[in-house]
């Protein structure tokens, strides 16, 4: 009965057009919101369990939120413009060391024209949003052959991109300051004048960057835009025939989710790692980037959130759940078993529900308006 | 100045390499010819059709049998895992998701090579074993007329030979069994070959087993080449430029993209890749099947793709 839409009576256009149109949505994500923003901290400053330890921000909360931003950005591409993309873990590879190099000082020797290119070192802030800049650039290029290819043919040129920025981030020392590991350390994360140190600040800062997102991201699917992707990605001939450039609007899916997938990648370089090498931005890291998409849910915001979360507690669950039933599995065994559930759910959801947990949360939703009478 | 017989060399070095690529994309063809599936598991098959033979190989042996015996009995034991495997796809993945589109499949095979890599490991073990059915030693060709002769890999040769047999049989077997002929007209119209009353989950079942057979083959080459060992699995990534540049439906597509990638990938490596930094093998492929999309987007030997709203 607490879950009833009646009485909540629309009297302007805006209030029909709100993003939450429910109320008790707005509260729900109010609730949410300020126990994310308010809450944690709290608890975290009281050092109450469970956030008194750095273990639950620094391993779990963090990697999610940088994981769903990115997921968002996936989600752009694969789930509102259809066009699949197996190389997302380069262009967050991109978008860290492009803000790797922005934030520590560009040095082009342009030795055979007499001069050189110098960019001091930059904010860090600036660094982060101009590395997924970057990556958007890229991504435009790799977008580029989705005007004539698409499907499956686009997936293996997306994996173009991903083995191609493997290597370059391995071999080209330039991109990481010469250093011998090929290891990269962050720059200091000031932000004007503020220090970014603590496990909070750093969950605190990541919360604030994927609040704007999302917030950014679902009003731009909701819009003239996300409308365009969602046509070419339903019917691109019938989408090109009513009037939508298909050259724009894949183009804009590209840039806007290699953007997003940038600035996670900076994120996940510069809060969550500090120091990195180019594995962090495998294959492994695109396919699971695509099932956090999958298993949250192709085109939904909320999806992008559910995914990351699934796809990091499973694998807490699996190592917790076990040792407390007193059968400890080894590291390998869970392993494997990862591998065969997120397998499993993957074509289980494909097969019942391609839409994901968000599909079966808006379903629940569904339900509970009309609970506790069915009919 | 490049030694000719360096050239040579290398040119063979990467041909034969191509060959071994062609036998895991010819999986990949013989299951999109007939259901439009676009199968990335085929990587995660070869992992587990080269497990299933090397554990068996190794308890056979162990247990006394003599060494032919062993690889029989290993072979019969690998092919009929990959007969379940076979229908459990079918069975659970695939018939369900008859008529859905092609993104939708493709996702689904990701799945499918998710639980064949966890499952394969989990009942098979997770280390590298080694593998020794066929010569491994080297040949030296040519050795008066190039300085230090032209080195040949004899496992190779083994791959070419058993790929060559292979293409041959697959041929005889698409253009004159009844199941070859149900086959095509499977992946010709779905619809209307099951409304001639043609069992479109036996063909499928068929077909999953003939990739799963010749993942098997890839599994004994590479399996001898490398180890058995998970990163079988990247071949995978190796076949799809191949497919692409040879066109998805075109066995002998397969045969040629395969053999342009390896040339083309050693070739490059050691005459590129020594001034621009090395391991260009890692993505030259994908350069080259990116060149190949952008001019020809069905690949070489590809059937021209029309569509209709």
């Amino acid at each position: 009965m607490l879950y009833r839409e009646a009485g909540q009576f629309k009297t302007t256009y805006a209030e029909d057009m709100a993003i939450f149109p429910i109320r008790q949505d707005r509260m729900a994500l109010a609730i949410l919101l300020g126990i994310a923003f308010i809450g944690v901290p709290l608890l975290a400053d009281f050092d109450i369990w469970p956030f008194g330890s750095d273990y639950l921000l620094r391993a779990i909360l963090l990697p999610f939120l940088i994981l769903a931003l990115a997921a968002i950005g996936v989600n752009i591409l694969v789930g509102y413009c259809g066009q699949i993309s197996l190389g997302s873990g380069a262009f967050m590879a991109i978008g860290a060391y492009s803000a790797y190099k922005l934030g520590t000082g560009v040095h082009i020797p342009l030795a055979w024209l007499g001069f050189a290119i110098s960019i001091p070192p930059l904010p860090v802030l600036l660094s982060i949003l101009l590395g997924g800049l970057a990556a958007a650039v890229v991504g435009i290029l790799f977008g580029i052959p989705s005007l004539r290819i698409k499907g499956l043919y686009l997936a293996v040129a997306t994996l173009a991109a991903q083995f191609f920025f493997d290597w370059v981030f391995l071999r080209v020392s330039w991109f990481t300051n010469y250093a011998p590991s090929g290891s990269v350390n962050a720059p200091t994360l000031d932000f004007f004048g503020l220090n970014v140190g603590t496990p909070i600040e750093r969950y605190m800062l990541c919360l604030i960057f994927v609040t704007v997102f999302a917030v950014l991201a679902k009003n731009l699917v909701r819009g003239n835009l996300g409308r365009q992707w969602m046509a070419i990605r339903d019917m691109d001939i019938a989408a090109e025939l009513i009037g939508i450039r298909p050259l724009y609007a894949k183009l804009t899916a590209f840039a806007v989710s290699s953007f997003i997938i940038g600035v996670a990648g900076a994120l996940w370089a510069f809060v969550y790692l500090g120091s990195w090498e180019p594995l962090a931005f495998s294959i492994d890291r695109s396919l699971q980037l695509l099932f956090m998409v999958i298993i949250g849910g192709l085109g939904s915001i909320m999806g992008s959130f559910v995914g990351a979360a699934f796809i990091l507690i499973l694998p807490i669950m699996l190592n917790l759940i076990p040792t407390q039933l007193g059968v400890p599995l080894s590291t390998e065994t869970i392993t494997h078993l990862e591998f065969i559930i997120f397998g499993s759910l993957i074509c289980y959801l494909l097969i019942k529900e391609p839409h994901g947990f968000a599909r079966l949360i808006s379903i629940g939703k569904e339900k509970l308006r009309l609970w506790p009478f069915p009919y | 100045m490049i030694a000719l017989g360096q050239f040579l060399e290398v040119l063979i070095g990467g041909l034969m390499s191509g060959v071994l690529y062609s036998l895991v994309a010819l999986g990949f063809v013989l299951i999109f010819k007939a259901s439009g599936v676009f199968n990335f598991a085929q990587g995660a098959m070869v992992l587990l059709a080269g497990l299933a033979l090397v554990r068996s190989l190794d308890l056979l042996v162990a247990n006394g049998f003599s060494l032919w015996a062993a690889i029989i009995l290993g072979i019969g034991f690998a092919a009929v895992i990959m007969a379940i495997t076979a229908w459990l796809i079918e069975r659970f993945v695939i018939g369900p998701l008859v008529n859905q589109d092609a993104l939708t499949l493709f996702m689904s095979t990701i799945g499918v090579t998710f639980i064949l890599e966890g499952a394969a490991q989990m009942i098979f073990g997770s280390d590298a074993y080694p593998l020794r059915l066929f010569p491994t030693d080297a040949w030296f060709l040519f050795e008066n007329l190039f300085p230090g002769g032209i080195l040949v890999n004899k496992l190779d040769v083994w791959g070419g030979f058993i790929a060559g047999i292979l293409v041959a049989g697959l041929a005889i077997f698409f253009q004159r069994t009844k199941t070859g002929r149900a086959l095509r007209a499977v992946a010709d119209d779905h619809l209307a070959a099951q409304s001639v009353g043609i069992p479109i989950s036996w063909i499928w079942f068929v077909v999953w087993l003939a990739a799963g057979l010749v993942a098997l083959v890839a599994a004994t080459v590479w399996g001898t080449k490398l180890g058995v060992q998970f990163s079988i699995t990247f071949l995978a990534l190796k076949a799809l430029p191949v497919l692409i540049i040879g066109g998805l439906t075109s066995i002998p597509g397969a045969i040629v993209g395969g053999l342009i990638v390896g040339a083309g990938e050693k070739i490059a490596e050691v005459f590129l890749g020594a001034h621009i930094g090395g391991g260009i093998e890692y993505w030259f492929a994908y350069v080259l099947a990116l060149a190949v999309l952008l001019v020809r987007p069905q690949g070489l030997f590809g059937e021209r793709i029309i569509e209709r709203i």
